[in-house]
């Protein structure tokens, strides 16, 4: 019985040790910094403002904003956005016009104005930053497969 | 009543008989330097932020939605104060802005923005006196520190030095016209287009009842 124990107490030691030694280990966005610290924080990354547009990595995916949007106020009062976006003042402004599937409601109506699910902009569509990835990308827009598979193929299609 | 004003107009029309010449003109430089100096030290009393956020209505209304924004803490500390967008800086104007300033103490007293809520109802219109009053004198606030003369739109960025090319050089705009929010947060504007145009609304109405 008692060596029983012993036993049991040193598989759960090593477990333990194990553990921790594994932990250590385990590559993390927080680095190697101690719990109870805090890490430097990283230099906050410059917005892209260069009012290019850039081009959609998949068909679907909604446009990036190509400028500062620095305290765009966009809430029950009014949407600093559509100042410029909206479909009455891109005459004034040249902005690219919030797209008319923003105005069709859930039920498929369309209204007159943008829709309330579509109002909040930046819930898709954001700004970009110089920042370096944080973790490496492996997306291959829908051409390159494409390209890919071709010359898979041998040239033929 | 008229005995009395009789007698004073009578003391201030006849010679004095007890002070001589030197001590009232001296005197009345040195009171008038007193008073006159009073005058502006009290009025440039009002025109600080310490006098306007004094209250809570601009303290936690106001002054909190300012304090984010680039007009409050910038790269370069900078920054403008209340009574440098909202009180004319020339002397003549500011004098009259003083004094329509005083419906401000009455509805203080009154408590008629007491409330958020209160404040918040309030707001649109408040925050229109404030764009017709800067559209009407050319947004002359923001130029006292923003000329026109002194932008370097090469400096700017593309979308920023067309616009301004387009509608600030040619006068066609001024810059409250686009630059509306950019200090404190916009009030409801869904409101405001029914409020421009009475009568286009009850003009509608009256159709759409039909």
């Amino acid at each position: 019985m008692k060596r029983q124990t012993a036993l049991i107490a040193a598989i759960l030691a090593a477990a333990i040790g194990g553990a921790a030694l594994a932990q250590q280990s385990v590559a993390t966005l927080r680095g190697g910094t101690p719990l109870a610290d805090n890490a430097d924080p990283m230099v906050i990354p410059k917005v892209v403002n260069t009012d290019l547009r850039q081009v959609r990595n998949y068909p679907e995916q909604p446009p990036l904003i190509p400028h500062k949007i620095d305290g765009y106020q966009i809430d029950l009062n009014a949407n600093k956005c559509l100042t410029c976006h909206s479909r009455e003042a891109i005459e004034i402004s040249q902005a690219p016009m919030v797209s008319i599937t923003h105005f069709m409601s859930r039920d498929n109506q369309f209204l007159a104005s943008v829709t309330p699910r579509r109002y909040f902009c930046n819930q898709c569509h954001v700004a970009q930053t110089e920042a370096r990835p944080l973790v490496e990308n492996g997306f291959v827009d829908i051409d390159s497969v494409l390209e890919y598979v071709k010359n898979q193929q041998g040239g033929s299609d | 009543m008229l005995g009395f004003l009789r007698r004073t107009w009578g003391a201030v029309r006849r010679p004095s008989v007890h002070y001589s010449l030197g001590f009232l003109t001296m005197g009345g430089f040195v009171m008038g330097v007193v008073f006159w100096g009073g005058f502006n030290t009290a009025l440039e009393l009002t025109n600080t932020e310490t006098f306007c956020t004094g209250c809570h209505e601009m303290r936690d209304n106001v002054f909190v939605e300012l304090q984010p924004t680039i007009h409050y803490s910038n790269r370069s500390g900078v920054r403008a104060t209340c009574p440098d967008c909202h009180v004319p800086h020339e002397w003549t104007n500011k004098i009259a802005r003083k004094m329509q300033a005083s419906k401000e103490v009455w509805g203080k007293i009154f408590g008629t923005i007491n409330t958020r809520e209160k404040f918040l109802e309030k707001r649109l219109e408040l925050a229109q006196h404030e764009w017709a009053r800067l559209e009407a004198n050319d947004s002359l606030e923001c130029r006292n520190c923003h000329s026109a003369e002194s932008m370097d739109i090469t400096r700017q960025s593309t979308r920023a030095a067309e616009a301004h090319e387009r509608f600030l050089f040619t006068g066609e705009k001024t810059c409250i016209s686009c630059h509306k929010g950019i200090a404190h947060q916009l009030p409801d504007l869904g409101q405001a287009s029914l409020m421009a145009a009475p009568e286009a609304v009850a003009e509608l109405s009256g159709y759409l009842d039909q």
